[in-house]
C-alpha cells in the first residue's frame, strides 16, 4: 500500500508529528506473547485469586452473588451484541435497541416506577446522578443522605460535591435504620434531595413509607437506592412509596462480579422527570413515510453531550449497554416467579443463618429490627482470628463494618443469598463455634 | 421485512425458563420477618416466557444487529477494531470473573497484580507518572482529570481558576464534563488551514484572561485525523499562565510508540480502553476510561491505588490531598483483563505497528476516496479523516445521512456523520488497523458507486437503506411522544410477524 501511495516509508505518513515529541526509543514494556503462552501467564494470574466458584462466599456489602442461568452468557455473549457500537445507525442495531427497550421496561416493572434509562457506570454514580439532577431543580444546594446508604457511594457523592459545588448533610442511623427524628432535623428549604437506600447497607429494612412525608416536606427529590435488587422480589417497589427517583445497582442480575464492575447502574424515575433523566433512552417509533412497522431508537437526545455540549444533562456517552441485556436475559428467564422465588430464597436462608449464628454465645445481633439477606453480628473475640478460620475453611467470611463505620469495631456484616445451601451455613456455624471454643 | 414482537408479547402464565434452588431451610412466615406495609404487594410483572422462547427471542434479536464481527465498521472517533476472542476467554476466567471487590487483600494478589502492571504499562503507554484505572469510560475520566486539576488548583490557592478551554472540533463530552466540573467551557477556534488550535486565538484568550483558566481539553491527532503540529507551543503557552493541558485519548489509536501526551506536554490523559486497548464495546459499554498524570498531580488521585512491597500487592489509601471516589469498587475491572491481554499479545513491536497500520489504512482510504468525494482537509491525515459531501448534496440534493445509510444496504456500518460540527456534511472515516486491504477495497468501491448513483438516481440513496429489517425511522414522532417502555395492552404495528 505504502508503494501505491507513492511512499517510500511509513514515516512520510508521521512527518506531521513534530520530531521534538516524537517517542525515539521503543515503548518499554514486555515482548509480545503468543497465545498459549500468554493464556498460560493469565491463567497463573488467575489462580492467584480465590474465587467464589470454590470457596463459600457470605460477602455482601454492595456487591451480591446470585446465580447466573446458563442462558444468560450464552445469549449475553453473542458477538453482535459484544462487538456492536452504540447503537447511532437503527436501522441495523433493532436488536441492541429492542434489548433496552425491554431493559428500560424491566426495571420499571421490578421498581413499579414510570420510566428508566439504559443504564449508567454504576450504582453510585446513579445515584450521584439523580442526586445532580435534583440540584438541576433550581435554587437548592444542598442533599441529605441517611448514614444507611453504602459508605463508598457516599465517599463518590462527597467527591462530585467538591467538584460540583453542593453540601451534604448525612442523617445518623439509629437501631441500624435511618433516624427519622434527625431526618426530620435536616431537612429544610435548602434541601434538594432526601436520599435513602432500601434495604441499606446494614441489609436493615428501612420504613419507606414513614421516610415519604419527611423527604417530601418541601419540592426536595426523594430518591431511592437498591444495592440488592433481589430484594424487589417480596419488598414494595420505590413507585410504591412514591419515591421520585429509584437508583442502584444491578450487575448482579446475569453478570459476572468481575471483582465489582463493570457494574450495572440504573435509574428509574417518574413519568414528569422524562426530560430531565441522563443517559441514553431508547424510544419505539415507527417507519418514516407511512409505512407504520414498529422500531426503535435512541431519542431524546437533545439531553445529551453530543448534541446539548455544555449544556447536556450529564457527560455520560459510554454507559453499560451489555450488562443491560445480560440483566434483561436474566430476568426474562427468572420471569414473574422465579423473581419473586428469588427474595424469598434469600430473606429465608439469611434469616436462618442469623438465627443459627445468633444462637451461638459471643455471636450477637446488633440491630433488632427487619432485615432482608445481611445482617451485623457482634463478634466478642478477634475478628482477625477469625478472618483466618474463614481461610483455612475456604470461606469468604463477611465484612467487617470497621472499615467504614467508626465505633463498630467488632461487627462483621453477613449477606446470604440463594446461592448459599443449608449445608454451606451449617459449616460457617461450625466454624464460628470453633472460633469460640 | 420482519418484526420480532418484545419478550413481554411472548409466553404464557406460568412459564419460565430458570429453575430456583430449593428452599433447604425452614421457612418463616414473610409477615414474621418483615413488616406487612413494607413487603411487596404484587408481583413485578415480567415475562413468562419457557427457556426456547428466550433463547430465540434473543438470539434473533442478536441477527438484527450489526458488530465488528458482522462487518466493516468505519465509525470516526469510535475505534470499531477487531476484538481478540482470547481477551473474552481471559475476562470469564474464574479467577477474574468470579471474585468480590471488598475479599481480603490476600485472597485477589492476582487482580491487584494485574491491575498494578496494568497501570505502569499505561503509564509508559502515556508517557505520564502514574494512573488510576478507576474511571469507568471516557467522559468519566474526563470528569476525573478535570476534579484532580481543580483539586491542584485549589491546594495553589487558585481557586478563581474557572474556565476550561475546548477547541470547536472536540468531543461533545469535553464541554459536557467541563461543566459538570463546574467549568465554564470556553469554544477555542480551530484554525481554518490546519484545523490545529488558532494560535493567535489562543494568546488572545490567554492574554486576557490567563489567570482564569483552569486547563485547556486537546485531543491529538484532533477529530479531523489531524496532528496537531503546534502542541509544544500550546502547551508552553498554557502553562505559561499556570493552567494544564487535558489530553482526551479518544483519538489514541493514532500514536501508540509514536509520540506520547507526556511527551506532547500533557499533565493529564484519559485512554478509551475500549478503543485503543480493543475492548468490545458492547452496544455501547462497558468501557474503562483510566488516567495518566503528571508527578505534580499523583497526590490528588482518587483512591485507593494498587501497590507492591516485600509481602505482596495491596491497595494503597490516597493522601489528604485526593479527590476521594469517582465509582464504588476499583474500576471495570472486566474490561481492565480484556486491555491487559491486548497490551501483553501485542508487546512494544505491535503496539507501534498498531498505530502505523491505522495510520497508513486511513491515508490509503483517503487517497482512494479522493476521486469521487471532497477531501475536508487534505493533509496528510492519521488514524481518520473527514470527508465532505457537500458537492453531491448540491449537486443532487444527497446528504450525508443518505450515503450513510445507503452503505448499509452493502454491508458496511456507516461512519460518523455530521461531526466534527465546523464541517458541512462531515463523513468521520476511520478504518483501524485491523481491516485488509480487500475490506478496505471493498468500501471504496461501494462509496464510488453510492457516489455514481447519487448523480444518475439519487432516489435510490436518499431512500436508502433498502435491505434492512427496517427502513428509516420517525425520530421526530419518538422525542415529540416517548414511548420509553412496554405497557399492558400496547398495540404493537407491523406488516409481518415471525411466529417465533
Amino acid at each position: 500500500m505504502l508503494a501505491y501511495l507513492g511512499l517510500s516509508s511509513i514515516e512520510d505518513l508521521l512527518a506531521p508529528v513534530p520530531e521534538e515529541v516524537r517517542l525515539h526509543r521503543p515503548l518499554n514494556l514486555p515482548g509480545a506473547l503468543p497465545e498459549q503462552d500468554l493464556k498460560r501467564l493469565m491463567g497463573a494470574m488467575a489462580a492467584k485469586n480465590k474465587n467464589l466458584d470454590t470457596s463459600i462466599s457470605f460477602l455482601g456489602a454492595g456487591t451480591y452473588e446470585h446465580a447466573i442461568p446458563s442462558v444468560v452468557p450464552h445469549l449475553q455473549r453473542r458477538s453482535e451484541f459484544v462487538t456492536s457500537y452504540t447503537p447511532y445507525q437503527p436501522e441495523v442495531s433493532q436488536g441492541m435497541l429492542q434489548a433496552i427497550y425491554e431493559f428500560q421496561t424491566m426495571v420499571c416493572q421490578i421498581t413499579a416506577m414510570d420510566i428508566a434509562n439504559a443504564s449508567l457506570y454504576d450504582g453510585s454514580t446513579a445515584m450521584v446522578e439523580a442526586v445532580l439532577m435534583a440540584l438541576g431543580q433550581g435554587g437548592r444546594g444542598e442533599v441529605v443522605v441517611s448514614a444507611g446508604v453504602d459508605p463508598q457511594y457516599r465517599r463518590v457523592l462527597q467527591t462530585y460535591a467538591f467538584a460540583r459545588g453542593f453540601s451534604i448533610k448525612e442523617v445518623p442511623v439509629c437501631n441500624g435504620v435511618t433516624s427519622l427524628t434527625d431526618l426530620d432535623a435536616a431537612v429544610g428549604p435548602g434541601t434538594a434531595a432526601v436520599v435513602v437506600q432500601q434495604p441499606n447497607f446494614f441489609g436493615s429494612v428501612e420504613d419507606m413509607r414513614a421516610i415519604e412525608p419527611i423527604a417530601h416536606k418541601g419540592k426536595m427529590l426523594f430518591v431511592s437506592v437498591i444495592t440488592e435488587p433481589a430484594s424487589l422480589g417480596i419488598l414494595a417497589p420505590p413507585g410504591s412509596y412514591n419515591a421520585d427517583v429509584a437508583v442502584g445497582e444491578l450487575m448482579s442480575f446475569g453478570n459476572t462480579m468481575s471483582f465489582g464492575a463493570p457494574a450495572l447502574g440504573f435509574m428509574a424515575a417518574k413519568q414528569k422527570f422524562v426530560r430531565l433523566i441522563p443517559g441514553r433512552l431508547v424510544g419505539q417509533t415507527v417507519e418514516e413515510g407511512g409505512k407504520k412497522q414498529t422500531g426503535y431508537v435512541l431519542t431524546l437526545q437533545t439531553r445529551e453531550q453530543h448534541i446539548r455540549r455544555e449544556r447536556a444533562t450529564s457527560n455520560i456517552c459510554t454507559n453499560q449497554s451489555l450488562l443491560a441485556v445480560g440483566a434483561t436475559i436474566f430476568l426474562a428467564a427468572l420471569g414473574k416467579q422465579g423473581f419473586r422465588e428469588l427474595g424469598e430464597l434469600c430473606l429465608q436462608k439469611a434469616h436462618y443463618a442469623f438465627r443459627q449464628i445468633t444462637a451461638i454465645p459471643g455471636f450477637e445481633a446488633v440491630f433488632s429490627g427487619p432485615f432482608f439477606n445481611e445482617f451485623v453480628i457482634k463478634v466478642s473475640g478477634s475478628l482477625t482470628k477469625l478472618q483466618q478460620h474463614f481461610v483455612q475453611a475456604s470461606i469468604i467470611g463477611g465484612y467487617p463494618l470497621c472499615e467504614s463505620y467508626p465505633g463498630m469495631d467488632d461487627c462483621m456484616l453477613f449477606c446470604v443469598t440463594e446461592t448459599r445451601t443449608k449445608e454451606d451455613i451449617d459449616l460457617l456455624v461450625r466454624v464460628l463455634n470453633e472460633v469460640r471454643m | 421485512m420482519s418484526i420480532e414482537t418484545l419478550i413481554f408479547e411472548k409466553g404464557a402464565p406460568g412459564r419460565r425458563a430458570a429453575t430456583m434452588p430449593s428452599m433447604d431451610v425452614p421457612v418463616e412466615s414473610l409477615e414474621s420477618m418483615i413488616p406487612s406495609h413494607l413487603l411487596r404487594e404484587e408481583s413485578a410483572p415480567l415475562p413468562e416466557v419457557s427457556e426456547i422462547e428466550v433463547v430465540r427471542h434473543y438470539t434473533h434479536l442478536s441477527q438484527r444487529n450489526f458488530g465488528v464481527d458482522t462487518g466493516f465498521y468505519p465509525l470516526g472517533s469510535c475505534t470499531m477494531k477487531y476484538n481478540p476472542k482470547m481477551n473474552e476467554d481471559m475476562a470469564v476466567l474464574s479467577g477474574f470473573a468470579c471474585i468480590h471487590p471488598l475479599q481480603q487483600e490476600e485472597t485477589v494478589q492476582g487482580a491487584i497484580e494485574l491491575m498494578y502492571q496494568l497501570e505502569q504499562y499505561l503509564a509508559e503507554i502515556s508517557g505520564m507518572a502514574r494512573v488510576t484505572l478507576q474511571p469507568s469510560a471516557g467522559a468519566h475520566g474526563e470528569l476525573t482529570g478535570l476534579m484532580v486539576i481543580k483539586a491542584y488548583h485549589q491546594s495553589r490557592g487558585e481557586g478563581q481558576r474557572n474556565l476550561v478551554l475546548i477547541p470547536d472540533n472536540a468531543h461533545g463530552t469535553n464541554p459536557a464534563s467541563a461543566t459538570l466540573a463546574n467549568y465554564k467551557a470556553v469554544e477555542i477556534k480551530s484554525d481554518p488551514r490546519t484545523g490545529g488550535v488558532d494560535m493567535d486565538y489562543l494568546r488572545m484568550i490567554l492574554d486576557k484572561h490567563g489567570s482564569d483558566v483552569a486547563a485547556i481539553m486537546l485531543t491529538n491527532p484532533n477529530t479531523l485525523g489531524l496532528f496537531d503540529a503546534n502542541i509544544a507551543e500550546v502547551g508552553r503557552l498554557i502553562h505559561a499562565v499556570g493552567a494544564q493541558l487535558y489530553y482526551d485519548g479518544a483519538n489514541a489509536n493514532a500514536v501508540l510508540g509514536i509520540t506520547r501526551p507526556g511527551d506532547m506536554g500533557f499533565d493529564v490523559v484519559h485512554f478509551n480502553l475500549h478503543k485503543t486497548c480493543s475492548t468490545p464495546h458492547g452496544g455501547g459499554g462497558p468501557g474503562a476510561g483510566p488516567i495518566g498524570v503528571n508527578a505534580h498531580l499523583v497526590a490528588f488521585l482518587p483512591g485507593p491505588l494498587p501497590a507492591k512491597n516485600g509481602q505482596g500487592y495491596y491497595w494503597e489509601d490516597p493522601g489528604p490531598q485526593s479527590i476521594g471516589k469517582v465509582r464504588a469498587n476499583v474500576g471495570n475491572f472486566g474490561v481492565l483483563v480484556r486491555a491487559y491481554t491486548y497490551i501483553r499479545s501485542n508487546g512494544p513491536d505491535g503496539l507501534h505497528h498498531v498505530s502505523e497500520s491505522a495510520i497508513l489504512n486511513a491515508n490509503y482510504l483517503k487517497h482512494e476516496l479522493s476521486s469521487d468525494y471532497e477531501i475536508a482537509y487534505p493533509h496528510i491525515c492519521q488514524h481518520e479523516f473527514v470527508v465532505t459531501t457537500k458537492r453531491q448534496k448540491e449537486e443532487s440534493g444527497v446528504t450525508a445521512t443518505d450515503i450513510a445509510k445507503r452503505l448499509l444496504d452493502f454491508g458496511i456500518y456507516a461512519p460518523t456523520v455530521y461531526f466534527p460540527l465546523m464541517v458541512p456534511e462531515a463523513m468521520m472515516i476511520e478504518p483501524t488497523e485491523t481491516e485488509t486491504r480487500e475490506t478496505l477495497d471493498y468500501f471504496v468501491h461501494v462509496m464510488r458507486q453510492i457516489a455514481e448513483e447519487a448523480r444518475t438516481n439519487p432516489e435510490v440513496v436518499k431512500t436508502a437503506p433498502h435491505t434492512t429489517v427496517v427502513g428509516r425511522l420517525d425520530q421526530a414522532l419518538a422525542a415529540r411522544k416517548p414511548n420509553l417502555r412496554w405497557t399492558e395492552g400496547q398495540e404493537v404495528t407491523h406488516c409481518s410477524e415471525n411466529p417465533f
